[in-house]
């Protein structure tokens, strides 16, 4: 006898429940919000696990300050729409180290995302912070639990993770530690598409292809999103039909060419794929260890 | 081996995608029986590996891979740095692959012993398992371990994989012969459907299509079978269970209640009790975000209303009225301990349902469960990965079902109080009614009343340090000093007792925690009787000092940590008992080859080496009438 619930059904109740037993549980918890179409996903289901009532915690954005512009934009409709508060936590540290990703690269990332989201973390005292990350996309994260533990410091022990049983989660934890929460962890990239055209979710428009201005730069697609981008000699920018498969900082993040104007092309071309979906990642590409070394100091 | 180019696996034909359903997997079976090598086939053969993830596996088979020249399809699966260094599986992985009829989740578990509470984290949310063993092998102890945990967590379907067909030059006699023990085995298990299949995850033989190596082989290849197997059977079917995870008020017009059937249906008009206080209410309206729906079934996370108003709380259950469960404080539950601090009976732990988090300890370990030939041994405690059948005692009653009806409203964790590590997973196997039959004797006098008569405000003094720190000293000090008061008091000292109460107790951990929680009860009966208790105790553990605190209202618990260095201690050895224990004459001895938690926040804390017993004891007598214990 099947199972009545379809795919999408079962994950998304699954999904609703982790996101109230969170809000059930713990003292102060916040949804980090990256404005990506995972994100996009998760704030949807948090709307829905509580309607007619908004969520009851507010929406943080760690900004390293080189997203792209349309991203700002949808951002701050969205907050509105949900009726969430939005906290915006720039690293200043950084900022005022001048950095940025020409010329710093990881340690960029480390700073502006990982320094900055701890901060933030600490300095409004959250003890529980939803992320939208899956365990489909990458190795490390296809053992991490949804229920995540860290240390007051933020890192993440592999070998020390807490058995997690049925759907009962243990959110006990001492002063200072916190848990990071996954409720889209058993998605796929598949999963997160085919969801958005049924549910009918606002995206950026990068998602979707436009002529828009680029460079190729190592064998990527670098949109020159607005007049800080800095060009290597012998680059030129040209007009080319791209979209993106994910969202990040506009230097760092390789578009696609593609023709897919609607939701129901890019599921098309997301099926034929033959790149996985952070190849076009430059924090990706490193060691294949780089996830788990960066998630044990904190990252996401 | 060559490489295909990967292709959509949606196939040629297009086949829509329409609502295809899900089927939760586990993946288990001894170390080197081939799992992580199944699950690399299982993604390959679907067409879900992408060029750049083929690129890194070929570059990442050359460098650390065991298949020679071949791909090495375990490192698909084996993410984490250091066992692709050590090149073994330490911890649950979960993957997903699909088939244009099916979405799969497959959690795949390591085969070491000492990983056995991930293999049952694996299997708790699991609706069929594949079980796998080396042909060239046979079972193993760890193959029969893992079909009794997979029986044990409720899997009722099991595929006994028996891979690597090929090192055994497909011989069907072999394979008979290992699908014939399993069989033999598995019948004494709570395992229904048993399918073995001969395969070679390596090769790929039997996994998606039938092999040509094996003509004599006439049953399905595992793919073709895993299509077709019934998923989360009679869950719907079962009666409804609803535990309320969320009460959602954001205005006085709006009531609702927010949760995910564990079983049953639900629709409007339909009505329902609340399992604990037996209130009956109808359903008013079912919600699901924006969209309002006729009916809910097991397995929908929905917003409920009501048609009355009754009082409804997060961990409530709301059930059909005519098939309720049992709504008890004394359960009997299989647990499997996972952590390295072995289950104590008595000592007091957290306890996770559905909603609810309530305190409750081990009454009776009944017997240990061994995995390998299921037999039921005695044992005064639990160790790490072992699998134990106990009564539990809870502190408040709790609506539960036997876990073989109900995986949702039978299950449970534990969570150690003070670490707050979940170290235990419990499935209920029935409810014992002793609380149904002991009830509370209400008396006309009660505590109050004794106290008033006796003019004072009972209260207990618990004296905790290590031996020789001083503790007997002071209290004896402290009770002389209430006696000239005129105060009623009684002390309760750690070897007298001994003597009388719990002569029958030793010094291993399981006894010091069954010899405290008999010392607080009796604290307790004297504290009602309305006296001054001074216990005089080592009591070393942390929790145990918390449950007897627990017991007695706020304020009438008095920590005193006596605090004596061991150096002094020892120095002063007043009954010999450190110089026998350095000496190896006195096994479990506190401070030597026994640990002591110090408090963390006592009330009272002594430095016995800065001040004589009489000026300590006034210390603690200043305490008493400073917080209107004493007047």
């Amino acid at each position: 006898m099947p199972h009545g619930l379809s795919h999408l059904d079962r994950l998304e109740a699954e999904s609703l429940h982790i996101i109230r037993e969170v809000a059930a549980e713990c003292r102060h918890p916040v949804m980090l919000y990256s404005i990506g179409k995972d994100s996009s996903v998760m704030l949807h289901l948090a709307r829905k696990a509580f309607y007619p009532a908004p969520p009851p915690f507010p929406l943080m954005h760690i900004d390293t300050t080189w997203k792209f512009r349309d991203m700002y934009a949808f951002r701050d409709r969205m907050a509105q729409e949900a009726g969430m508060r939005l906290i915006v936590h720039v690293n200043e540290e950084g900022v005022a180290a001048g950095l940025n990703p020409f010329d710093h690269g990881a340690n960029y990332t480390r700073v502006m995302k990982t320094e900055g989201l701890k901060q933030a973390l600490s300095h409004h005292g959250f003890d529980a912070a939803f992320g939208g990350a899956r365990r489909d996309e990458e190795k490390s994260r296809a053992k991490e639990r949804i229920f995540s533990f860290r240390s007051k410091s933020h890192a993440w022990d592999p070998r020390n993770q807490r058995p997690e049983l049925w759907h009962l989660y243990n959110t006990m934890i001492h002063e200072g530690e916190s848990i990071r929460v996954f409720p889209l962890s058993n998605w796929t990239e598949l999963d997160i598409w085919t969801y958005i055209e049924r549910e009918n979710i606002p995206l950026v428009p990068l998602y979707f292809a436009e002529e828009r201005p680029v460079v190729r730069r190592e064998g990527q697609w670098i949109m020159v999103d607005d007049a800080r981008m800095r060009l290597m000699p012998g680059e030129e920018p040209q007009t080319r039909l791209i979209r993106f498969r994910t969202l990040g900082c506009y230097p760092l993040t390789g578009a696609v060419e593609s023709k897919a104007f609607s939701l129901a092309e890019v599921i098309l071309e997301t099926m034929g794929a033959t790149q996985s979906e952070r190849g076009g990642r430059a924090i990706d590409r490193e060691a294949s260890a780089s996830m788990e070394r960066k998630k044990r100091e904190g990252y996401f | 081996m060559a490489l295909q180019e990967p292709r959509t696996f949606t196939g040629t034909g297009g086949e829509t995608l329409a609502a295809p359903d899900t089927l939760r997997i586990l993946t288990c079976g001894s170390v080197d029986d081939g799992k992580s090598t199944l699950i690399g086939r299982l993604l390959y053969d679907c067409k879900l590996l992408l060029s750049d993830q083929i690129a890194d596996l070929e570059r990442d088979s050359r460098r650390h891979g065991t298949a020679g020249e071949g791909i090495d399809f375990a490192l698909l699966v084996d993410g984490l740095e250091a066992e692709r260094e050590q090149g073994i599986t330490i911890d649950v992985a979960w993957r997903f692959f699909a088939t244009p009829r099916r979405r799969f989740i497959v959690a795949d578990t390591p085969g070491h012993e000492q990983y056995t509470r991930n293999m049952a984290t694996g299997a708790s949310t699991a609706e069929l398992a594949i079980l796998l063993v080396d042909a060239a092998k046979g079972l193993s102890s760890q193959t029969r371990r893992h079909a009794l945990i997979c029986s044990l967590m409720g899997i009722r379907q099991v595929v006994l994989a028996v891979n690597k067909m090929d090192v055994v030059g497909f011989d069907e006699v072999v394979f008979a012969r290992i699908a014939e023990e399993f069989g033999a085995f598995a019948r004494r298990t709570r395992l229904q459907t048993i399918t073995p299949i001969p395969l070679s995850a390596r090769e790929g033989d039997n996994v998606s299509a039938p092999s040509p190596n094996m003509p004599w082989w006439q049953g399905p290849a595992l793919v073709p079978f895993l299509e077709q197997a019934p998923s989360a059977p009679g869950t719907e079917s079962a009666p409804l269970r609803f535990p309320v995870q969320w009460v959602c008020r954001p205005d006085r017009s709006f009531r609702g209640y927010a949760g995910t059937l564990a079983s049953g249906r639900l629709k409007a008009g339909d009505e329902i009790v609340v399992a604990a206080s037996g209130r009956a209410s109808r359903i008013a309206a079912i919600g699901l975000g924006e969209t309002p729906l006729k009916e809910a079934r097991a397995g929908q996370s929905v917003m409920l209303r009501l048609e009355d108003e009754i009082d409804i709380a997060r961990g409530d259950v709301l059930v059909a009225p005519e098939a309720r469960p049992e709504v008890t404080d004394q359960i009997a539950a299989h647990l499997v301990w996972m952590s390295e601090e072995p289950l104590l009976p008595g000592r007091p732990y957290w306890l996770k349902a559905a909603g609810r988090t309530v305190s409750a300890q081990v009454s009776e370990l009944k017997h240990h469960v061994s995995v390998d030939t299921l037999e039921e041994t005695a044992g005064k405690v639990l160790e790490l990965n072992e699998i134990g059948f106990a009564n539990l005692s809870l502190a408040q009653p709790l609506a539960f079902d036997p876990y073989a009806d109900n995986r949702e409203t039978g299950s449970f964790v534990l969570i150690d109080r003070f670490s707050h590590a979940t170290v235990a997973a419990g499935m209920v196997e029935f409810s014992l009614r002793r609380a149904a039959n002991i009830h509370w004797q209400s008396l006309d006098i009660d505590r109050e009343a004794r106290a008033r008569l006796k003019n004072q405000k009972p209260t207990i003094l618990w004296f905790t340090g290590l031996s020789g720190a001083g503790k007997s000293t002071v209290a004896n000090w402290v009770e002389k000093k209430l006696y000239a008061a005129g105060r009623h008091t009684i002390t309760l000292d750690g070897d007298n007792v001994r003597h009388g109460l719990n002569r029958d107790l030793g010094f291993t951990d399981a006894d010091r925690v069954e010899n405290i929680r008999r010392v607080a009860e009796t604290a307790k009966l004297m504290s009602d009787a309305g006296l001054i208790v001074l216990v005089s105790f080592i009591s070393p553990f942390r929790s145990e000092r918390r449950m007897a605190r627990d017991l007695v209202a706020e304020g009438e618990f008095v920590e005193v940590f006596v605090d004596t260095p061991i150096e002094v201690a020892e120095k002063r050895d007043p009954k010999g008992l450190y110089a026998k224990a350095r000496a190896g004459k006195l096994k479990n001895f506190t401070g030597i080859d026994s640990p002591y938690e110090p408090p963390e926040r006592a009330e009272i804390r002594l430095d016995t080496t800065s001040g004589e017993p009489e000026e300590l004891a006034e210390a603690i007598i200043a305490y008493l009438k400073a917080h209107g214990r004493l007047s």
